[in-house]
């Protein structure tokens, strides 16, 4: 990461301050992420250029696909996208939820949510897996698997044709000839043949 | 069925009625327009073998020939179950685009969807509810459905604070308030074991606090939509009657485009505001649905 904020930094939150208080990440409120380094608060928050650039660089995402929404920290490391509306929320916004989910950022590897794949995961080039529908029946299930893949290892946008179209369905994680599917327990389906 | 007999004097044809509620409801989806065209959406169930079957009054309803939870379509966010009378006041409010939206009371998020979809997911729908458990079912439908324009509270709706929100006013809010919920008798069978006149008054009164707010929150013009899915009056043009009186707003025609009567002026010994014709009762044989209330109003101070 260009700027340092995709690197695997750990929660320890240092002390300044932001307009709206203390400079630490609340584990109940959203913060706007800033722009750029040079105007981080927060030690070790990601940047909006940063979640530009990852989402460009892994899966040729282009930034202007995210024009229009802001992304928020809630709690260290997971971002959350929201449609801005012509007068932008404060930089601070103590709710349940904000829009989606869209990437975590906690670890070394940053790994997008499946809404956010599912929503913005069409616009990928790079790193995109297309399975078969069998093959793609067991990723959904949650099922480990044996694939050929000659491409990057990490988190892949896993798709497969439905209705006349290939469509991005989640993300799984290649290593070693292996594909883990990271569907969510919640969203998991034993989808009859 | 007991606690149905006491609206006999209200449904024209009592017989068809009763018939209607012993039936059982058919599956019914709503495509969400936020991630797919209703034709590819139709494709995809097709391919999965359900038969979709389109609900003539509100495009990308479907009903289904089988469970809509378990298909290719429902897992990339197309579809989301949804009774069919259920789409009626997302549809009443009518918002557009870029406008500034209240869902009252959310949870589970069918309406809160909805609206995202009917609005293209932008502006801004604050989506309520006051229990941390169902509000867990909202988020995980905004989720599911790639809705962004959404934040969520945890809170009473009588006491709904904007504090956190850029907007200090809304330009409509949908008060889809909780209810005895007598029309869901045919999802529900065991719904009027429990009935007991102490739980409606009780509803009611809570009813009366979220539609007040609503009205309160919301700008000079904007519109309220008020709805159950109730048949009891004590819960429906009483309430919107009450509301009449403590807050600035009028009744005003809805443009329904399914079979319904219209709300009633008079029950047991009460009388409503008289412009309360222009709310509606859905009974389950007008349209075979489950049983709904819907009220249109706008703000008017």
């Amino acid at each position: 990461m260009s700027d340092g904020g995709g690197a695997g930094g750990g929660s320890k939150r240092g002390n300044g301050s932001e307009g709206t208080g203390e400079a630490e990440n609340r584990p109940h409120r959203f913060d706007r992420l800033p722009a750029t380094a040079s105007e981080r608060t927060v030690p070790n928050r990601p940047t909006r250029a940063a979640v530009l650039e990852w989402f460009e660089e892994r899966f040729g995402i282009p930034p202007g696909t995210f024009e229009g929404y802001s992304f928020w920290e809630r709690g260290a490391g997971k971002i959350w996208c929201l449609a801005e509306v012509d007068t932008p929320e404060p930089d601070a916004v103590d709710v349940e939820a904000l829009g989606m989910t869209l990437l975590r950022t906690r670890q070394e590897h940053w790994k997008p949510t499946m809404a956010g794949v599912q929503k913005f995961g069409g616009h990928a080039t790079r790193n995109v897996l297309e399975l078969d529908d069998e093959r793609a029946r067991r990723f959904l299930a949650g099922e480990e698997q044996e694939v050929e893949w000659e491409g990057d290892w990490g988190y892949l946008i896993i798709a497969h044709e439905i209705a006349g179209g290939v469509e991005p369905l989640g993300v799984g994680l290649y290593t070693y000839g292996t594909l883990r599917s990271q569907v969510p327990k919640g969203r998991r389906r034993e989808l009859e043949k | 069925m007991d606690v149905l007999e006491r609206y006999e004097p209200l449904v024209g044809d009592f017989a068809a009625f009763l018939a209607a509620c012993e039936r059982p409801l058919p599956s019914v989806v709503r495509v969400n327009t936020l991630r797919t065209t209703v034709e590819r959406a139709r494709a995809a169930l097709a391919e999965a073998g359900l038969e979709p079957e389109p609900v003539g009054w509100h495009p990308g309803l479907f009903r289904l020939s089988g469970q809509p939870g378990a298909n290719w379509p429902y897992a990339h966010g197309w579809l989301h179950g949804q009774e069919e009378v259920s789409a009626v006041p997302a549809r009443v409010l009518d918002p557009r685009p870029g406008d500034v939206v209240w869902d009252a009371t959310a949870a589970p998020g069918s309406k809160t969807t909805q609206l995202a979809a009917l609005m293209e997911d932008s502006g801004r729908v604050v989506a309520t509810d006051n229990n941390i458990g169902r509000v867990s079912a909202l988020r995980s439908n905004t989720e599911r459905l790639g809705v962004t324009n959404t934040a969520v509270t945890t809170e009473d709706a009588r006491n709904h604070s904007l504090k956190p929100f850029a907007h200090d006013a809304y330009d409509r809010a949908l008060v889809d308030a909780p209810c005895s919920c007598e029309g869901t008798v045919r999802k529900n069978p065991d719904t009027l074991e429990e009935w007991t006149m102490e739980h409606v008054e009780g509803v009611a009164a809570v009813q009366k606090g979220v539609l007040r707010r609503a009205v309160q929150a919301t700008r000079e013009g904007g519109v309220v939509v008020y709805s159950t899915c109730t048949f009891a009056p004590e819960e429906n043009e009483a309430v919107v009657d009450y509301v009449l009186g403590e807050e600035d707003c009028r009744p005003l025609e809805m443009d329904l485009p399914l079979e319904h009567a219209s709300g009633v002026t008079e029950w047991q010994g009460e009388t409503y505001d008289d412009r309360l014709t222009r709310a509606a009762r859905i009974y389950p044989h007008h349209n075979d649905t489950g049983g709904f209330f819907c009220a249109k109003l706008e703000v008017t101070g």
